[in-house]
């Protein structure tokens, strides 16, 4: 692996049962590319729960990765109603999920701290009434 | 013991098998709601639970469970099914409330 290989989904809007599928995607790419499985377990947990974030909150959006042999960088951009208070948004516990979804089993408020949790570097920009970009690094 | 092996015992209906059926099951993991799931339940473990949807089953790819068991008749919908299929994850199922099914896989893992 000697250049940068760049990957980009858009995610779909309120598709539920195709969420997850760029998430299964890269995994299995980066399985193909020998990345150690700690690195690939990490990426798939944080690129799922981002991925799923845009189709719950934020109307879809698109992701892209790119994967050098040092880092799995991973940007995962929408247009959607922003993140008013991003402090409260990081604990553990806090959900705005409406009830259809909670039904499904989303909604324990855990997913950015998820991906807080399995990544080197994550960082949160976001405007309200523009939208959310969200970058994550995992080092390998 | 090996998800097979698991299967072998004929404790749980088997909804779908699995591609990677000889790997070790280390844990036993329990919990309905996917993000606690996903940040908690152990690499190679038994996840029980009873959300049999299709976010379950991308739940249980991405964090590596070695397969999943849908307790207490939980449905398992078509959607997950055939998703399961395409990944290749071991779906079981049992008439048994959670606990019930997580202990006798516990009690098989630590004989
Ligand atoms: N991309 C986003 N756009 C707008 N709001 C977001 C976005 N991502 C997260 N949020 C807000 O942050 C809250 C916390 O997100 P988090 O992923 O931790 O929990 P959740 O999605 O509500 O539930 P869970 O992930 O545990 O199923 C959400 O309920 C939502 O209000
Ligand atoms: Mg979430």
């Amino acid at each position: 692996m000697e250049e940068a290989i760049r990957l980009t989904y858009d995610v779909s809007p309120e598709d539920f049962t195709r969420a997850g599928e760029a998430s299964s995607d890269v995994k299995g790419k980066l399985k193909r590319l020998g990345v150690p499985p700690d690195a690939i377990r990490k990426v798939s947990i944080a690129m799922y729960e981002g991925e799923i974030n845009m189709v719950i909150h934020a109307n879809g959006g698109r992701i892209t990765v790119e994967i050098t042999p040092q880092q799995i960088r991973m940007v995962l951009a929408d247009q959607g109603p922003g993140i008013p208070d991003i402090e409260q948004a990081m604990q553990a516990g806090w959900s705005t999920a409406p009830d259809e979804v909670r039904n499904l089993g989303f909604g324990a408020g855990m997913g950015l701290p998820n991906m807080k949790k399995y990544t080197d570097e994550m960082k949160i920009d976001t405007v309200l009434g523009v939208g959310t970009t969200i970058t994550m690094t995992v080092n390998i | 013991m090996t998800v097979r092996e698991l299967t072998e015992k004929q404790l749980f209906h088997v909804v779908n098998m699995g591609n990677d059926t000889d790997r070790e099951i280390t844990k036993v993991f329990c919990c309905d709601l996917l993000s606690i799931a996903m940040g908690k339940a152990p690499a190679d473990s038994a996840w029980v639970t009873v959300m049999g949807n299709v976010n379950t089953i991308a739940v249980a790819t991405l964090a590596d469970a070695a397969c999943v068991v849908i307790a207490e008749g939980a449905a398992v919908d078509e959607v997950a099914r055939i998703r399961a299929k395409e990944q290749g994850v071991t779906v079981l199922a049992t008439q048994e409330p959670i606990f019930d099914a997580a202990l006798r896989i516990h009690q098989e893992l630590n004989g």
